[in-house]
């Protein structure tokens, strides 16, 4: 068995000597915080238009991760990248001449990246929350009330967990341009229209985004959203069934089909 | 040595390879010749494990190659030149690969130089030129210092340049005790570097032969002739015991006897001759003869009829026959 460590490190070679590493990871910093930042300042000059249920379950914590919703694109877009740039260049089958164990290769290049989209998605939920609440103004939670920590390291998670669902779509579908085709307009559109429309948002709140995004909210129902039967950590164990299927996925598309 | 058992691979109704059996000895050079579309390329891929047979089994040094610890060290593959993610430069390439094998990191400078790309190791590998990205896959190959490398295709595309470069290394890696095992389409490349021959014809092996063996079998000398006497030229060959094979074009070769016995004979009966020439049947039509059957792609009206039988003549268009047309035509 070619051994775990070896393989880690060649992965990790991999993703840092490829630039598209760097700009959708920054694209998914930048564009969380920027954004987070920019609907945070415009609802706090707002606050007072919003209707009664938005103001009474006003939830900062959730108003300042507001960005996530365009910079998880790019957390797609990483995710797909780094396992669909290895059929796009025909580098799959020099990489499986070198690690021809499909677990071995599939799950250490997923550890790998997913490791790093984790980390930086902890850095960029952490930053949009202090700069989300800064915007706030006198809205503004802190960190150390109840629930708050729990949103935040939550929303750093979401983000690691979009990037490796879109690994393992990516490696079933082993194409980058399909698995983009698929996921993009999923999680931008389908998946926001579907939870706006009533009998449809009850299938909709279990689709990976929609359930992975209740462990942002401190208040439920946050924002006067739907309202789910189940809590922030069921949410996020709903989407980490989601992530599990589609890594099981790939990798039995990796070891039955010819690379 | 790389043993093969029964390889079949099928899609859908169609099969690629079809019960193919053959070994690859360690210490030469292994040719494996077929037409275009013969199997040869899924052969290989499912001797790397890349495909999954149909049925049957490949075995290197009695393991299947997903038992092999650190693969790069056994075998070394060039399947396909841009088997490189064209965005990371031809060191890093190479890099991941050794770091996944445990092969020290200096090996990649090394094979760099060795395949003349030191200069553009931190060039991004989408600008080279498929000759330089022929030589950045024979790095890959080599990084792992294996016994036996694989090559498929080597030559396609390249310069004569590179492809006497090529030949070089091939010789020189299996004069090391490596085993070689090259494919390719062209007899003539395979006459130039194989020292044992497997050919294959949809997906069938058709010889598994050494190469000195195939030449001896299948190198034909005769003599052509060309005489506006023709029915007189017959008559008396006939007489003299020669039997001749009319060609077309109104030529006659004669199999088994020289230029001299010939002018000789026809100088005796005073015999006008347009032609008089010694002719060797060259390997590449040796080949053709034997997968004519086996051609997956046929060209419509082109050279002759592929299907002839092995002692007929093959047409006059290939040109690949020594010699030619010396005088008008009758």
């Amino acid at each position: 068995m070619a051994a775990v460590p070896a393989v880690l490190r060649s992965e990790w070679t991999k993703i840092r000597t490829v630039s598209s590493t760097v700009w959708t990871l920054a694209c998914a910093l930048i564009v969380t915080v920027a954004m987070g930042a920019a609907l945070s300042a415009v609802l706090k000059s707002t606050f007072n238009d919003l209707g009664e249920v938005e103001r009474a379950t006003f939830d900062p914590t959730f108003v300042s991760f507001s960005g996530m919703v365009l910079g998880q694109l790019a957390m797609v877009v990483f995710g797909v990248l780094v396992v669909g740039t290895e059929y796009s260049s025909g580098m799959i089958r020099t990489s499986l001449a070198a690690v021809p164990q499909r677990a071995t290769f599939l799950f250490s290049k997923v550890a790998v990246a997913g490791a790093l989209a984790l980390g930086v998605g902890l850095v960029t939920s952490f930053l949009s929350f202090f700069l989300g609440q800064a915007l706030l103004g006198e809205h503004r939670t802190t960190i150390g009330a109840d629930n708050v920590l729990r949103a935040v390291v939550g929303g750093g998670l979401y983000m690691g967990l979009i990037a490796i669902f879109s690994m393992g779509v990516a490696a079933m579908l082993r194409s980058s341009m399909l698995s983009l085709g698929i996921l993009v307009p999923f999680f931008f559109l389908i998946s926001q229209i579907l939870s706006a429309v009533p009998k449809a948002k009850e299938v909709a709140r279990y689709f990976p985004d929609q359930a992975g995004a209740k462990i942002m909210q401190v208040v439920p129902d946050a924002m006067g959203s739907d309202k789910a039967p189940y809590g922030p950590w069921g949410g996020l164990g709903i989407m980490l069934v989601w992530v599990v299927a589609s890594l099981l996925g790939g990798y039995l598309v990796l070891k039955r089909r010819d690379a | 040595m790389i043993e093969l058992e029964g390889l079949t691979k099928r899609y859908g109704t169609k099969t690629a390879v079809d019960h193919l059996s053959f070994q690859v000895r360690p210490g030469m050079i292994t040719g494996f010749l077929g037409p275009n579309g013969a199997g040869k390329s899924t052969t290989m891929r499912m001797m790397l494990d890349l495909d999954n047979p149909t049925s049957g089994t490949v075995r290197i040094d009695g393991r299947h190659y997903r038992e092999l610890d650190e693969p790069l060290k056994y075998i070394g593959a060039l399947l396909d030149a841009k088997a490189m993610h064209g965005g990371r430069s031809a060191y890093n390439n190479l890099l991941c690969l050794a770091q996944s094998n445990r092969i020290p990191e200096r090996r990649v400078g090394e094979v760099l130089d060795l395949v003349g790309l030191t200069a553009v190791a931190r060039k991004k590998s989408k600008g080279f030129s498929l000759g330089m990205g022929q030589r950045l896959g024979i790095a890959s190959a080599l990084l792992g210092d294996p016994e036996i490398l694989m090559f498929d295709e080597p030559v396609n595309g390249l310069d004569p340049e590179g492809i006497h470069w090529i030949r070089n290394l091939m010789k020189a890696l299996a004069s090391e005790g490596r085993t070689i095992f090259v494919s390719s389409h062209l007899m003539s490349e395979m006459a130039l570097t194989a020292d044992h021959l497997i050919v294959i014809g949809q997906g069938k092996l058709l010889a598994d032969t050494s190469m000195a063996d195939f030449i001896r079998q299948n190198s034909r000398s005769f003599v052509r002739l060309r005489s506006p006497q023709r029915e007189r030229l017959l008559d008396v060959l006939h007489e003299n015991g020669f039997v001749a094979v009319e060609s077309g074009n109104g030529t006659l070769e004669i199999d088994g006897t020289t230029t001299e016995a010939l002018g000789e004979l026809a100088a005796a009966h005073q015999l006008v001759l347009h032609e008089l020439s010694a002719q060797q049947a060259s390997l590449e039509e040796a080949f053709m003869q034997m997968t004519a059957g086996a051609v997956e792609y046929h060209a419509h009206g082109g050279a002759g009829d592929p299907g002839a039988p092995p002692a007929a003549p093959p047409g006059p268009q290939w040109g690949a026959r020594a010699g030619g047309p010396t005088t008008e035509e009758l």
